[in-house]
């Protein structure tokens, strides 16, 4: 009778189950990183507008503060995109034949508003509020990093549960004295060792009810 | 064997990068839309319409608040923010958008500006003056009056008698002021 295996038989199935175990591990492995990975969180992506708009500029060369712009941080759960008025207030009378401008101007005068692109944005089923982290002492550079040093934006947090949760489970190292909170090199938080413990008893802010589902989903 | 593994692994892939319902069919802030012609969801109320809570803001613009310590703090805060751009944090009109171009807005430390009633400030930062657009779309009413009020506070500070100083305040003063 003819044997039925050959004689590396034996070698190839482990071969073969090896091979599997190795596809397996690499698989979760290339699934886990691919997930964390700047393709899906966007960070340092920089997505093109109709207007190569600078930050740097406006904010670290001009010091501008961000409210300028984005007036209705403080009162609306948007930070709000500036109108096109906004942007003429000044480019009315400076840099006025700029080619790089002529999509505001055009904007000014059809009456249409700008088509920026969004660069921070959550899920739909994420529900945030930019005016309770404002008040509260949340500075913009804590989720928007720091947009003094963009010359073109892109998003500077993953935006992902993870990074939420991270805040919401201990609010206080992240949080300023309200006055500071668009400040972008803020680095006064030494002063006062108690201030993150002071603050949280100030607001009334208990972390372990901060990471109740219907905080951010509702 | 192996060929479906990985054909699992890549459909597993597929699946995890799907929608999961991050785009709901409802309009995000200013999320574009083919329904109005000028292609946003975010549009402007029929000419004439009032939100409920306009005559309060609107009352807030005729009449002026009582001067409080926390009225020029708030004042300051809004003037750093909207006005110093320009005007520069002492009001001489030396701000940094200016030293590019803009044009210089006038000191606030002439007698005209200081002969002007409050509510002429408050009346300019609602529609604009000259050069300056208006910045009714970024300044509450209450805001501006507290802006007003630091105005005058800055005003004070430039053009106080120094007769009108105690004692140790004058000698707080280098050479005694003028």
């Amino acid at each position: 009778m003819p044997q039925i295996f050959t004689a590396s038989a034996d070698t190839r199935l482990r071969t073969a189950a090896l091979l599997l175990v190795a596809v397996f591990v690499v698989s979760l492995l290339f699934t886990a990183g691919f997930m964390n990975s700047t393709y899906l969180t966007s960070v340092g992506w920089v997505v093109t507008q109709p207007v190569p708009f600078s930050h740097e500029h406006h904010v670290g060369g001009l010091g501008l503060d961000c409210r300028y712009c984005h007036a209705s941080v403080e009162v609306s759960a948007q930070a709000s995109l500036p109108a096109t008025h906004v942007c003429m207030t000044c480019h009315s009378q400076i840099w006025t034949g700029a080619p790089v401008l002529a999509p505001v101007r055009a904007s000014l005068a059809d009456n249409k508003p700008l088509h920026w692109q969004r660069v921070a944005r959550l899920p739909d089923y994420v529900y945030f509020n930019h005016s309770i982290h404002i008040s509260r002492g949340v500075p913009c550079v804590e989720c928007h990093g720091r947009v003094d040093r963009m010359p073109l934006l892109a998003r500077a947090k993953p935006f992902t549960m993870e990074f939420c949760l991270d805040c919401h489970r201990d609010p206080g190292p992240h949080l300023r004295p309200r006055d500071q909170v668009t400040r972008m090199d803020w680095s006064g938080w030494h002063e006062d060792p108690q201030f993150a413990r002071k603050q949280l008893q100030a607001f009334g802010i208990q972390p372990d009810k901060l990471t109740n589902c219907y905080i951010c989903h509702r | 064997m192996n060929a479906g593994l990985v054909i699992a692994t890549l459909l597993t892939l597929a699946v995890s990068t799907c929608d999961q319902m991050r785009h709901q069919p409802r309009y995000d802030y200013a999320e574009p839309s083919k329904l109005f012609a000028d292609g946003t969801s975010l549009q402007a109320p029929p000419d004439g319409t009032i939100a409920r809570d306009d005559p309060t803001w609107q009352a807030a613009l005729t009449d002026r608040p009582p001067m409080t310590a926390a009225l020029l703090a708030r004042g300051r805060e809004r003037f750093g923010i909207y006005c110093a751009v320009c005007h520069d944090l002492a009001g001489y009109g030396q701000g940094i958008v200016p030293s590019r171009g803009f044009p210089h807005p006038p000191s606030y430390h002439i007698d005209r500006l200081r002969n002007a009633p409050s509510s002429y400030l408050v009346d300019v930062i609602t529609h604009g003056h000259g050069a300056m657009y208006s910045y009714a779309d970024r300044v509450s009413p209450a805001d501006r009056w507290a802006i007003a009020a630091y105005i005058r506070a800055l005003q004070l500070s430039q053009d106080a008698p120094a007769a009108s100083l105690t004692d140790d305040e004058r000698a707080k003063l280098d050479g005694g002021g003028k």
